[in-house]
């Protein structure tokens, strides 16, 4: 089974918000957009985001942009003011989303 | 581009700022281009209003963006030569102050009697401690918890106070703790006469200001991905505007022919950007859903934007409560060559035990190895992570008293003589006084909103 990782199909942000992190994942194309749509889940994110934040993850749909957000609580670290973090807005933990790879359909 | 604005049915809003210390040229290019009617400067993040208090208690004048001056300075003249009005939020903690300074500061550049309102009333701190039982919203804990350490609580006023404050005639107003989207706004309801009636209305002044307030993300900031995501002249982005119909109509837009990109793509990155559920996006003025949004490009620098829609308001308002939380105190030093990773995580146990030794105080300390796992933290599975040439050690402990936090950098900068060999260029970073945040919800009634005008007729 070959695979295409995320960063093939679709661009993404992130954003903060607290101790929670949102992850937008918007998609090139409309083959891109069914593909992230059907294959990546929130469970999925969960699992590549698992040794950074406690989750749950919330998957929310917007097909009008062709994009997935996701919602990652405690990802943070406590949020900006508080984490011991280099990158304390998580603003680039919308990299580690475009790294996961996806199976073909 | 047809230029939209002061043809009765449409308002020309453009931006000064996305946050306290962005650039201030891209403004002025604004203003020199673009034939606004008004520019909104977004300038207070979730953390700034808490440290702001705490300078104004150093200095009671002070306790707003730093920024101020150097801005005003800037956009003043043209603001008074061409009739654009200011509105910002850069009063954080004293928008009162933040007016007189702001009226100084145009007379000493020929703007003189600028005539300035003064937006009070975001201020709940003394209100809060009179109700220990409110319950925060992060902590799930009661208020009462952190009381004793409560530095500041600013309830996120709506669009209704800007509208108020432009209604006084004012050319400049300078609010403190504001919603974001609601400046923009509360430009279009003063201007068209919208009211909280108008939930099609409230949606497109909405989604405007969300577009709008993290200024140059909407124009290729935040965006460029080479080869993939390119961003032309990125040096030389452009802030954007936007023409707001009477109707609801929303066009977004930027200078013609500068730099940076305005597209479809740019669009859906920040209208997702810091939301939750897409379809209840909740400011003092309604709640949003942006789940029907489209865009449709016009042009290379213009982008219609289209579906949103908006519920009524409710019944409270978000207050922001700022309190202090100890010390953060932090050290880095690098290692190069074979066994790079090896000497730091070396470096960074005996920093650890040295700290403990000395009678050092931590509730945590977080081992960085810049590089390797310092952004994306440590996946433990080695394959992900092939070994750099180079490493930087960085060591970071929360404590619970500043000599704890000062102690902590000291051992990272010590080990250029006690570490593994070939620690080089070792840093204290300093400690710094941490002021958390987390919210509460309170009922509208609780605040109340004053205007004050200087200058000008009065």
């Amino acid at each position: 089974m070959t695979s295409t990782r995320v960063h093939d199909l679709a661009h993404a942000r992130s954003g903060d918000k607290g101790n929670t992190s949102n992850v937008a994942v918007i998609a090139y194309d409309d083959a891109g957009w069914q593909r992230i749509r059907q294959h990546l889940t929130a469970e999925r994110v969960m699992a590549a985001y698992a040794h950074l934040a406690q989750g749950p993850v919330t998957r929310y749909e917007v097909p009008n942009l062709r994009a997935l957000n996701f919602v990652i609580e405690k990802a943070l670290a406590g949020g900006v003011t508080r984490s011991l973090r280099l990158d304390p807005h998580g603003k680039t933990l919308s990299a580690i989303v475009l790294g996961i790879e996806l199976p073909d359909d | 581009m047809t230029p939209a604005s002061r043809n009765g049915n449409s308002v020309r809003i453009g931006v000064g700022a996305g946050m306290a210390d962005d650039r201030i040229a891209p403004g002025v290019q604004l203003l020199q281009t673009s034939e606004l009617d008004y520019l909104v400067c977004e300038c207070l993040a979730e953390r700034t209003i808490a440290r702001e208090q705490l300078n104004r208690r150093r200095a009671p004048d002070g306790g707003y963006t730093p920024m101020l001056e150097e801005r005003v300075r800037a956009f003043a003249p043209l603001c008074r030569d061409k009739g654009v009005r200011l509105v910002s939020n850069m009063g954080a903690a004293n928008p009162l102050g933040a007016a007189k300074a702001a009226r100084r500061v145009a007379a000493e550049v020929g703007v003189q009697d600028l005539r300035c309102a003064a937006v009070t009333g975001d201020d709940v701190t003394e209100l809060l401690r009179s109700h220990p039982e409110l319950r925060l919203l992060e902590a799930g804990a009661p208020l009462e918890t952190l009381l004793p350490r409560m530095a500041s609580a600013n309830a996120y006023l709506g669009a209704d106070v800007v509208r108020d404050a432009l209604a006084t005639g004012a050319e400049f107003v300078l609010t403190g703790r504001v919603a974001d989207p609601s400046l923009f706004l509360g430009v279009a309801m003063f201007h068209h006469g919208w009211s909280y009636d108008d939930l099609p209305m409230l949606a497109a002044g909405t989604m405007t200001g969300h577009l709008l307030e993290c200024s140059v993300q909407v124009t290729g900031g935040y965006f460029a991905d080479p080869g993939r995501k390119d961003v032309p002249r990125l040096a030389e982005l452009a802030y954007p505007f936007a023409d707001v119909g009477r109707d609801g109509s929303i066009v977004i837009g930027k200078p013609a022919g500068s730099g940076g990109r305005l597209d479809r793509m740019t669009c859906t990155e920040q209208a997702l950007y810091e939301i939750h559920d897409p379809a209840r996006y909740i400011t003092p003025d309604c709640v949003l859903d942006i789940t029907g949004l489209a865009f449709e490009e016009l042009g290379p620098d213009q982008v219609r934007v289209r579906g949103q829609r908006a519920s009524a308001r409710t019944d409270t308002l978000k207050v922001v409560v700022g309190y202090t939380d100890g010390w953060i105190g932090s050290g880095e030093v690098a290692y190069a060559g074979i066994n790079a990773i090896g000497r730091a995580r070396l470096a960074a146990d005996v920093v650890k035990e040295r700290f403990r030794l000395d009678g050092g105080k931590a509730d945590e300390i977080q081992v960085d190895l810049i590089g390797m796992t310092a952004l994306h933290g440590d996946t433990g599975r080695a394959q992900d992570r092939p070994e750099p040439y180079e490493v930087r050690l960085r060591v970071a402990a929360r404590c619970p008293d500043r000599k704890s936090a000062d102690l902590i950098g000291d051992h990272v900068r010590q080990l250029n003589m006690q570490g593994p060999y070939a620690a080089g260029g070792p840093v204290n970073l300093g400690a710094r006084e941490v002021i958390a945040v987390d919210a509460v919800l309170i009922p509208r009634s609780w605040v109340k909103p004053q205007v004050v005008v200087l200058g000008g007729d009065q």
